[in-house]
């Protein structure tokens, strides 16, 4: 029995949490890799990206609440999505017509254009600001909890409850969908193949008749629908405000160079392992501890390796280790 | 005098402001091969890139079936059936071997599916290695995916520069008579090679560059039969 609560409440308070932002981080993550992949540079607005889809997402949510309509148990967000989609990829290629494309043409190095999106970075966290504010905005709205804690301790019997919000699942079920997608389009479809076969061998992709400008805008798309969504899926699972959306680029790039920069399942596979990390690191374990170990072996304190406000050190420690010791990332990306 | 099937015709430029060609002239007609020799540094790589307009002319012309293509870019010229296959990075390493002949068949619309077969009949290995990553097949399997992939366009000219670069030299015998075979679909064949005796055994004509002009040019027989081209080129 005591095995049992001790799984539960580990799941309750690390795993079900850790699933849910490691979705959201990997969904970043791919944006991040897709750009470095196929663009050749480090998206630094990427984070403002998340933010600036988010917003639109917001306002398009706040009027068809406005309007009586809603998604019944499902949050509102999720029919606004897609227009939140539309306008961030409208918005997305404007700035590559106005920034990025003159950088290209000229062939600009790599960090030239990161800069460029440092600068890009500025302007989409100001207009955010300057549009829906600074506050905390939380636009969850339909059913609460899956699973609630006490329903949950009521069916099982146990002493721990398991609470899983409704927010997390379905953070869960549309970052699959969304990663279930990317990968068909990028390994099945002819489009899909050219993006990745331009990220490989840019020469080569231009003598087999690939179009760059297509690329990039397809690109871009793309990137636009995984940062919208990770951004959404984000402030529904906990809250939008703009600059919590900045710090995240720190975990979102930790995620994608631990997986190897330019690699789609890297991406993934890091964005969990940085969650796993942060909320593994900054859980007191002392009441997990507490029903697996005999009592005179029980931790004394919480059994916290780090008090919560460290945790974005976590995936920056990651990040040096991993740069130090295997910079292409678990999946053999390309080098920084 | 008609015009040979692929013509570039006393091509002068360079990448600086110095000329590394000098109104040299290669061409190929229809079905044959054409090889182009020559010391390190005479231009040999520098008039490929030219004929197929990675290089802007400051004078001479490239024409296609008398047609006058020198202001094309490579994308064009592809289009008007000519394939390039570089001498480096000329595959799609992360891609497979059966996606790296599909983007060679990008602008095509119809089914290109007899072209992949016919390439798997041309190099059977490749069938054999189709699901993996191009990046992992020995040097010899990757000069036949870059050549079956030059191919995927069903090009009138093949163009090929140094296809024998760093293969042992029982993959380059089998990769030269690939190349036989190509040619006599009737395809063109214009190919830079490092190995000028093996190459020119195979040539229908050769030509001999030396500081980017026409040193000696001739059938490949009349080139190996030449003294001055045995002892100078060809070491004796």
């Amino acid at each position: 029995m005591d095995l049992l609560n001790a799984l539960v409440a580990f799941a309750n308070f690390v795993f079900v949490p850790a699933v849910a932002y490691g979705a959201q981080l990997a969904l970043g993550a791919l944006g991040v890799t897709l750009i470095y992949g196929i663009l050749r540079f480090s998206n630094f607005a990427h984070g403002d990206t998340m933010a600036f889809g988010a917003m639109c997402t917001i306002l398009v949510t706040w009027g068809l609440q406005s309007w009586g309509i809603s998604a019944g148990p499902l949050p509102t967000a999720l029919l606004a999505l897609p227009v939140g989609i539309a306008v961030t990829a409208l918005f997305l290629m404007a700035t590559d017509r106005a920034v990025y494309r003159f950088y290209r043409k000229t062939r600009a190095a790599p960090v030239i254009l990161t800069m460029a999106s440092l600068g890009v970075m500025f302007v989409m966290n100001g207009i955010v600001r300057f549009i829906i504010g600074v506050e905390d905005i939380n636009f969850a709205d339909g059913a609460r909890f899956l699973i609630g804690a006490r329903e949950f301790r009521e069916a099982t019997g146990l002493d721990e409850g398991l609470a899983i919000r409704s927010t997390q699942a379905i953070t869960v079920v549309v970052a699959a969908v969304a990663m279930a997608l990317l990968f068909w389009f990028l390994n099945r479809t002819r489009t899909g193949k050219s993006m990745r076969a331009f990220a490989d061998n840019e020469d080569l992709a231009l003598l087999s008749g690939i179009n760059p400008g297509r690329v990039v805008m397809v690109t871009w798309l793309i990137v636009a629908a995984l940062a919208t969504t990770a951004g959404v899926l984000y402030g529904l699972d906990k809250s939008f405000k703009a600059f919590t959306y900045f710090q995240l680029l720190l975990p979102i790039f930790a995620s994608a160079v631990v997986g190897g920069l330019g690699s789609p399942i890297g991406a993934v596979a890091g964005g969990f392992v940085i969650a796993f990390s942060e909320v593994g690191v900054t859980y007191a374990w002392k009441k997990v501890a507490g029903y697996v170990m005999p009592e005179n072996l029980q931790p004394d304190g919480l059994a916290q390796l780090l008090s919560t406000d460290y945790k974005i050190a976590v995936s920056f420690a990651i990040l040096v280790l991993v740069l130090l010791f295997r910079p292409t990332g678990l999946f053999r990306g390309k080098s920084v | 005098m008609s015009d040979p099937f692929l013509i570039g015709d006393s091509m002068t430029g360079g990448y600086g402001a110095a000329n590394i060609l000098n109104g040299c002239t290669i061409a190929v007609e229809k079905g044959e091969i054409a090889v182009i020799v020559g010391p390190n540094g005479a231009g040999k790589s520098t008039a490929m890139k030219a004929v197929f307009g990675m290089l802007g002319l400051r004078g001479g012309q490239i024409r296609l079936e008398g047609e006058d293509i020198t202001t094309l870019n490579p994308q064009d010229r592809v289009a008007k059936g000519m394939a390039f296959v570089p001498q480096t990075h000329n595959i799609f390493g992360s891609m497979s071997v059966q996606e790296n002949l599909e983007m060679g068949a990008f602008l095509r619309r119809d089914d290109f599916r007899p072209t992949i077969d016919m390439v798997y009949d041309l190099f059977p290995i490749l069938r054999d290695k189709r699901h993996q990553p191009a990046g992992e097949l020995s040097g010899g399997q990757r000069q036949q995916v870059a050549v079956g992939r030059a191919l995927m366009t069903q090009p009138k000219v093949l163009m090929l520069d140094e296809p024998t670069a760093g293969v042992s030299p029982i993959v380059m015998d089998e990769l030269f008579d690939r190349i036989i075979e190509i040619a006599r679909t009737g395809i063109s064949i214009l190919m830079v090679e490092q190995n000028a005796r093996q190459a020119l055994m195979i040539a229908h004509k050769g030509y001999v560059l030396v500081q980017g002009t026409n040193r000696f040019t001739g059938t490949g027989a009349e080139l190996m039969a030449d003294p001055e081209v045995r002892r100078t080129f060809l070491g004796g």
